[in-house]
């Protein structure tokens, strides 16, 4: 039973940092068809980001990170999408093969500049520490993504911009005929959606080392999220991460950590049988 | 005319051998096929100093990997980012047979070190070698038959499928990782010295191997092709193109599709069952997420659309990954990343797609 | 036998609380050639989707030669005898005409059966090629056909299929006048031996070649009969001609006097996305 309940705010963050991964896959995802591989990259950079803040800012470079991960990580988004995915739209497997080439050199860039061994950032002293079982690093990991949810909920919803955005995801053609600029939606979509790698990338040197292979190990995970939660939908993102992150916890524990992989697999297939669009579906008469 | 010159283009390596064509152009394929296959198995093993001839028959493992990712892919549209895994269904069998005859009766090296006691019952039938070779093959197909039963009847595709494989692929190597005393761990299984009472390590031993190795692949290929060009074929090609359309000709595509995607899958694992006696090892690094993709950018880069273009772009993959990865080693992966972002944007077609377009060119400037 | 070849009963379909169809009662007898008209959003393409499995209705029951079709997957809908085109056309661009017509054809063979070579011309094959007029084409890659030919491939390749009911949707939408003409001459071929539904917009093309229309509205049958009939209805014509008078509304559905201005406003965007979504 304590176990149960020590296994908790590991499981929920790791919920949290799927699911700011996942909100920028979603998007990029949901909108454009696009798979992107080197989003994992983004977060390597903006873990990297925080890193190098060190020198500059000290022990609150992971709270100077995040405004500065999210540019850094947006950017090299918004550069990917206009040099080489938006020649792809339509051909989603195509892009995915692209942008795993970008991925491929983004890493050996990284172990160019930052050499292969991993790096430590110092948290700041504020973070250390916690109330009973909840550290304080991962009720912040948590808070992150809560806010960056609301954040995106407000700026679909409430914006102009956002509404723009959900037009394009719905149906790209006639937001087109409607006047919508499609392609600036893109760049900003794509600008977002990195920018919360960039955020995710943050938060993980709170509870671990970075490395160039840093976005390798959760992309695999937070692209299930997508699969499992539906296309463009942030209740199902949040949802997907949230049960994905505690299963994967809960598997590891109770099994061994080599098991748990292969437990989230065959749990994300079995929920496919019963729900094989994910968990929220735009519905539409297409024949594709 | 000119439409029907791009309708040619357009289905390069799909056009049938119809009595359309001229005699020569209908010779063109099976004279090559002859003389490629005179050229791997008398020329090759002739030619090439023992070192070469055994990283030869590595790349052609990959190439038998590659052409079930071409069927599947090229053919079938189904990316699939996990043929890793079932390479590696059919290495391991083939490993642990070669393991338990060299320990002869005692317990495998590695098991001895992990402080296992007592062989775990998973290996026993595996001591057998017919058991293990038919393993290597039909354990792949079994579990691809599985799981596109249940993927593909959810009409869960595309993107979402090329997701599903790798994280098959992702949680496979974890797996594989974890359970040391059972799979050797991060190290894989090695150490192999005997062969059907061949010593593994002699030149002849390892001749013999590439010549098998080599008419598999050949046979292999002429099976796909026959399968490309039959009615079977053109039904994948139609599912590729519009899956639920084909369901208004009374088709199911999930039965298609589960099929293709076994034959893949059988493909790998006696690609790998084939691998382990030739390279010597099987371990987690070689059927990963990146093994796996690494293939699928293969036969991209050889030519998705036609089973002769993902032959060769595995043996030409893999040719530049050693040569590169001899001389300056991370280059290898800014040349790789490079090559790939360039044959998606330039050439989407592959290295058989820029020779069909250049032969294209020829004649035109004759004519003009 | 005794009763209808297809009897659609109490039928309910529902869009997230749209109601597509409400209510729908439409009974086909054998070797009828039965017309469905009506506006847009009228629920015709819905009633087909439903009768071919790709939309699960609410309410209601589908019975083709007594069986119930509802709940099964489309491609057994297919194999029991049921066969449909699409608004835009779409046959498989990289096979040829012949593949394309012998892969129709070749759907009730068992899987290892299709993975030995295609030798020849099967008599399905060639008797669709020659009721659609496409032997000249027999070679070419479906990719280069017009949209007149793409059409006579699809309508080929269900004849090809030898269904009991065939179900066209909108066959001569986006189509000159001489094609319309020969699409035309098809569906009467066709009709001698084959139970046809057609929906189609265009007046003319109705008056020439309908015998039994049903008309639905809203979701409903407004009206059932001979054309005469349905032309003189003064329901239908409100439904027509109420519309018709708005601006900017589904002008091409007007039953107008004469074809040609029927024609020209409905041509425009039907050509308009067959093209755009031809792949």
């Amino acid at each position: 039973m304590e176990a149960i309940v020590n296994q908790l705010p590991i499981g929920l963050s790791i919920g949290a940092v799927l699911l700011l991964i996942a909100l920028g896959l979603t998007f990029t995802f949901g909108q454009m068809g696009v798979i992107n591989m080197a989003h994992g990259e983004f977060i390597m950079a903006g873990a990297y980001t925080a890193y190098l803040l060190q020198d500059w800012a000290g022990r609150q470079a992971v709270i100077v990170a995040l405004p500065v991960a999210f540019g850094v990580a947006g950017l090299m988004g918004l550069v990917l999408e206009r040099a080489a995915i938006r020649h792809f739209y339509g051909r989603p497997l195509d892009t995915l093969l692209l942008t795993w080439g970008v991925s491929l050199v983004l890493q050996q860039a990284a172990r160019d500049l930052f050499g292969a061994p991993n790096v430590q950032v110092q948290a700041p002293s504020w973070l250390q520490g916690g109330i009973g079982i909840l550290p304080y690093n991962r009720l912040f990991i948590m808070a992150l993504a809560i806010g960056s949810v609301v954040a995106v909920w407000a700026y679909m919803s409430r914006t102009s911009q956002g509404r723009r955005m959900r037009a394009v995801m719905q149906n790209r053609q006639l937001a087109a005929v409607m006047g919508i600029n499609t392609g600036r939606v893109d760049q900003r979509t794509f600008f977002i959606g990195s920018g919360l790698a960039g955020i995710a990338g943050v938060a993980l040197t709170l509870i671990g080392p970075v490395g160039p292979a840093l976005g390798t190990y959760y992309i695999v995970d937070a692209f299930l999220v997508v699969v499992a939660g539906g296309l463009g939908q942030l209740r199902g993102a949040v949802i997907a991460a949230v049960a994905l992150g505690l299963l994967n916890s809960y598997a590891e524990f109770w099994t061994n950590a080599s098991l748990a992989k292969v437990i989230v697999f065959v749990a994300i297939i079995a929920f496919l049988q019963v729900r094989p669009q994910g968990l929220f579906v735009l519905r539409s008469r297409a024949l594709t | 005319m000119t439409a029907t010159v791009r309708g040619e283009r357009d289905t390069v390596g799909l056009a049938p051998p119809g009595p359309g064509r001229p005699w020569h152009a209908r010779l063109l394929g099976p004279a090559a096929f002859t003389a490629i296959a005179v050229l791997a198995l008398v020329v090759a093993p002739l030619a090439l100093e023992p070192f070469r001839l055994g990283l030869l028959a590595k790349y052609l493992c990959y190439a038998i990997v590659a052409l079930g990712i071409g069927l599947a892919w090229g053919q079938g549209g189904m990316l699939t980012l996990g043929q890793g895994v079932f390479f590696g269904l059919g290495g391991y069998a083939m490993g642990m047979y070669l393991k338990l005859h060299d320990a002869g009766g005692h317990l495998p090296d590695f098991m001895v070190w992990s402080g296992v006691e007592k062989l775990p019952p998973l290996w026993v039938p595996f001591g057998n070698p017919v058991f293990a070779i038919a393993f290597a093959v039909a354990g792949p197909v079994l579990l691809a038959l599985l799981l596109g039963t249940l993927v593909f009847r959810q009409r869960v595709r595309g993107a979402y499928f090329a997701i599903l494989t790798q994280a098959l692929a992702a949680a496979t190597v974890i797996l594989l990782v974890g359970q040391q005393g059972l799979t050797g761990g991060t190290n894989g299984l090695t150490n192999f010295f005997d062969l059907f009472g061949q010593d593994l390590a002699a030149d002849e031993t390892q001749r013999g191997l590439y010549l098998v190795v080599a008419a598999v692949l050949g046979l292999l290929y002429l099976v796909a092709r026959q399968l490309v060009r039959s009615r079977f074929g053109r039904l994948l090609v139609a599912i590729r193109d519009g899956e639920d359309r084909v369901r208004f000709l009374g088709y199911d595509p999930a039965t298609v599709k589960t099929v293709t995607f076994a034959v893949s899958a059988g493909m790998a694992g006696l690609a790998g069952a084939l691998f382990v006696p030739v390279v010597g090892i099987i371990s987690p690094a070689l059927l990963g997420v990146v093994p796996s993709l690494e293939l699928v950018v293969a036969v991209a880069v050889g030519g998705r659309f036609s089973l002769a273009g993902a032959v060769l772009g595995a043996v030409v993959m893999g040719y530049a990954k050693t040569s590169f990865s001899e001389q300056f080693a991370d280059g290898w992966l800014y040349l790789q990343g490079a090559l790939f972002i360039l044959v998606m944007t330039l050439a989407p077609k592959g290295l058989l797609g820029l020779a069909a377009r250049a032969r294209d060119l020829l004649p035109s400037r004759r004519r003009a | 036998m005794n009763g209808a070849l297809l009897e659609v009963r109490g039928l309910r379909v529902e869009f997230d609380g749209f109601r597509a169809i409400d209510g729908v009662d439409l009974t086909v007898e054998q070797g009828e050639l039965r017309f469905l008209i009506g506006p847009n959003g009228a629920g015709k393409t819905t009633l087909i989707d439903v009768i071919t499995g790709l939309t699960r209705p609410a309410a209601g029951s589908v019975r083709f030669e007594g069986w119930d079709l509802v709940g099964r997957r489309e491609h057994e809908i297919v194999r029991m005898g049921v066969g449909r085109t699409f608004q835009t056309s779409v046959v498989f661009e990289q096979l040829t005409v012949t593949e394309n017509l012998d892969l129709a054809a070749s759907f009730r063979r068992p899987l290892w059966a299709l993975a030995r070579r295609r030798r020849g011309v099967s008599e399905a094959v060639d008797a669709a090629m020659r009721t659609t007029g496409l032997t000249e084409l027999a070679g070419r890659p479906a990719g280069v056909l017009s949209h007149g030919q793409r059409q006579w491939l699809e309508i080929g390749m269900l004849i090809a299929q030898r269904p009991r009911l065939l179900l066209l949707d909108e066959p001569v939408a986006g189509m000159s006048g001489e094609e319309r003409v020969r699409t035309g001459e098809l569906l009467t071929e066709i009709a001698k031996d084959h139970t046809v539904i057609v929906i189609e917009h265009d007046m003319d093309f109705l008056r020439r070649y309908a015998s039994q229309v049903t008309v639905l509205h809203e979701g409903k049958v407004l009206v059932e009969g001979s054309v005469e009939q349905v032309r003189a209805d003064p329901r239908v014509q409100e439904v027509y001609l109420g519309r018709r008078a708005e601006p900017g509304t589904d002008a091409g559905a007007g039953p107008g006097p004469a074809g040609g201005p029927a024609e020209a406003p409905d041509a425009g965007p039907v050509v308009g996305t067959s093209v755009g979504e031809g792949m």
